[in-house]
């Protein structure tokens, strides 16, 4: 296939109704402002003077922006017994760590339960799906046992190490390596005296490109909006969403600094979401996924 | 397995199962080292938790004192004599089998639909659909949107043109509060599932959709059912499973939009049933129970699925 073919996609090759893109057109048009709109409020709601937010009839666009809320939010985050930057630099430090030791330890397994034919590795797969059926409230005060034996509590390790064998992950890899990375290649790599570890990181890895994006965004967002844990009581050791959600929540006296916090909180997982995706873009522009 | 001289699969004649499977755990000794690293945690941290958590619903148990064997009293007591259960029950029913479907084919439809934008284009609006299930807690938002006062957006314009005389209370109303649960959970739930139709869209193959339009594919219907659905299986069933649990565990949202009770029981799912016991009234016993009962319906969904995507593009 030709690079030119490819980067033009398949509008080339198929037959495409005008009718079918118009109705897919508008369909999508409606679902994206029900998707948009709340967002757009929250938003407007952070940037809303007092006398807006508190106006009949309520408008839902902001009239004259300010950003008092926000003054508002970091003039409350200095009032906080421990300083912010340490709440940041919990949540910061437990997600880099959760996310990029889960993506190693989930791809690594992913790769020989997809791509190594074993005895066994059917019953753990099938072990790993069943376990994402199980309610966590539950296993957390099982895990709270667990975690008491091997003294973890009210520590890092005690949020950072059950995220390294975060089970979604692993699901996520295997499945994307069973289908995108072919046989074939590997095949070729170990005859050329590859080591399955080379060929599992040089290999596989940059061809599931999507999919190990896709773990870092998923597993990012999960360990950044984490809030409270019962696994962890000291002040110093909470999280950014914790101690935030604690700031604001004082009700209608802070309704602004309220919006103004769930804007910050959002801005965050964004940024890495738009980040990934100009690199998916990237990858999906320069090379062919499967030949 | 291929031709491979150098590591040729070990014959079964002249061995039992014993001893082949011995000799290829032994030839694959490194795929096992791969495992290793997560498959140690994962056992520690989420196997025997749930192995603990099916023990505990055949005991009493309140984290303090040691667990006491009562057999099965506790299931008993859950389907004879708990009243809110069963309401628990009726509502996570309603409320799954709306937002898993509608959300697995809203995941899927847009993620097929937006696949032949441009890309630059295709960035912005899966940012779009994805941003509400990203953003944490941003479905607070819909209390203020839906807030029982005068103050809340839809409320007021209503007054405003003189629809409604007085404000709905929509969190306290037992009618309004479940389907505005259901809206919202739909809002946040394009999320992990989207993605992997996304990326799993880029991957198909190109050469199969021009060998297909030259077979005789007529049209988009034809060569998604033909063509794209069979080579995205796995991420079909990855989405199916994800659509499962999430459409069964929406329980944080509901408590946030409706508090806990909701207003009548009438938005109280297993969920809450279960983080009532388990996380206010530490009854681990009977929250286990609870647990393992939850697992068993969500077992059997996939199971379901499981043959419904088996059928795919035959």
């Amino acid at each position: 296939m030709s690079a030119k073919l490819r980067t033009r996609r398949h509008k080339v090759v198929l037959n495409r109704s005008a009718g079918g893109d118009a109705g897919i057109t508008v369909l999508l048009v409606i679902l994206g402002a029900f998707m948009f709109l709340p967002m757009l409020y929250t938003i407007s709601q952070s940037l809303k003077p007092l006398d807006e937010l508190w106006m009949f009839p309520p408008r839902f666009l902001v009239k004259s922006p300010v950003l008092t809320n926000f003054g508002d939010l970091f003039q409350l985050m200095n009032e906080s017994w421990v300083p912010f930057s340490r709440y940041i630099f919990n949540t910061v430090f437990i997600s880099v760590c959760g996310t990029f030791g889960n993506l190693l330890l989930a791809s690594m397994a992913a790769y020989a339960l997809a791509k190594i034919k074993f005895p066994g590795r059917n019953v753990l797969f099938q072990i790993v799906v069943l376990s994402l059926m199980f309610h966590q409230t539950v296993n957390q005060l099982s895990n709270f046992i667990i975690m008491s034996a091997l003294n973890m509590i009210d520590s890092y390790w005690a949020l950072i190490i059950p995220a390294l064998a975060g089970t979604m992950g692993l699901y996520l890899m295997k499945q994307f390596m069973e289908s995108t990375v072919s046989d074939a290649v590997l095949e070729s790599a170990r005859l050329d005296g590859a080591s399955e570890f080379r060929t599992f990181w040089v290999i596989a890895m940059p061809m599931v490109k999507p999919a190990w994006l896709t773990l870092i965004i998923e597993s990012f967002k999960g360990l950044w909006n984490s809030g409270a844990s019962i696994y962890i009581h000291s002040e110093q050791l909470k999280t950014f969403n914790y101690a935030i959600s604690q700031v604001v929540s004082a009700g209608i006296a802070r309704a602004g600094a309220s919006a103004a916090a769930t804007v910050v909180m959002m801005l965050v997982p964004i940024t890495v979401f738009v980040l990934s995706q100009s690199q998916i873009i990237e990858t999906m522009g320069s090379s062919g996924m499967k030949d | 397995m291929s031709q491979n001289e150098v590591k040729r699969p070990v014959s079964r004649k002249d061995m039992t199962m014993a001893q082949w499977t011995w000799k290829e755990m032994k030839r694959n000794k490194v795929a096992y080292l791969m495992c290793a690293p997560f498959f140690l945690l994962f056992w520690v941290f989420t196997v025997l938790p749930v192995v603990l958590s099916i023990f505990f619903s055949f005991t009493e148990f309140n984290m303090l004192e040691p667990p006491v064997w009562v057999g099965v009293k506790n299931y008993i007591h859950l389907f004879l004599e708990d009243d809110i259960f069963i309401i628990a029950c009726k509502n996570t029913l309603i409320f799954a089998a709306i937002t898993g479907p509608t959300s697995y084919l809203l995941s899927f439809l847009v993620a097929w639909f937006i696949n032949e934008l441009e890309p630059k284009i295709r960035a912005v609006v899966t940012l779009i659909f994805y941003a509400p299930s990203i953003s944490g807690s941003v479905y607070i938002v819909w209390t203020i949107l839906f807030s029982g006062d005068a103050y809340g957006w839809v409320n007021g314009t209503l007054l405003d043109l003189g629809i409604i005389d007085t404000p709905i209370l929509f969190f306290q109303n037992e009618n309004w509060v479940m389907p505005l649960c259901i809206v919202v959970a739909l809002w946040t739930s394009l999320g992990t599932a989207f993605l992997s139709f996304i990326a799993g869209l880029q991957t198909v193959d190109r050469s199969q959709y021009e060998a297909g339009a030259v077979d005789g594919v007529k049209n988009r219907w034809q060569e998604l059912w033909y063509i794209t659905l069979p080579s995205m299986r796995p991420q079909l069933m990855f989405g199916a499973v994800l659509a499962i649990t999430q459409s069964f565990g929406f329980g944080a949202i509901v408590t946030a939009l409706a508090g806990m009770p909701s207003v009548g029981y009438a938005a109280h799912t297993i969920m809450h049933h279960l983080d009532d016991y388990g996380g206010m009234r530490y009854e681990v016993g009977y929250a286990s129970a609870i647990a393992v009962f939850l697992f068993l319906i969500m077992m059997a969904c996939n199971l379901v699925i499981k043959k419904m995507l088996s059928k795919v593009g035959q």
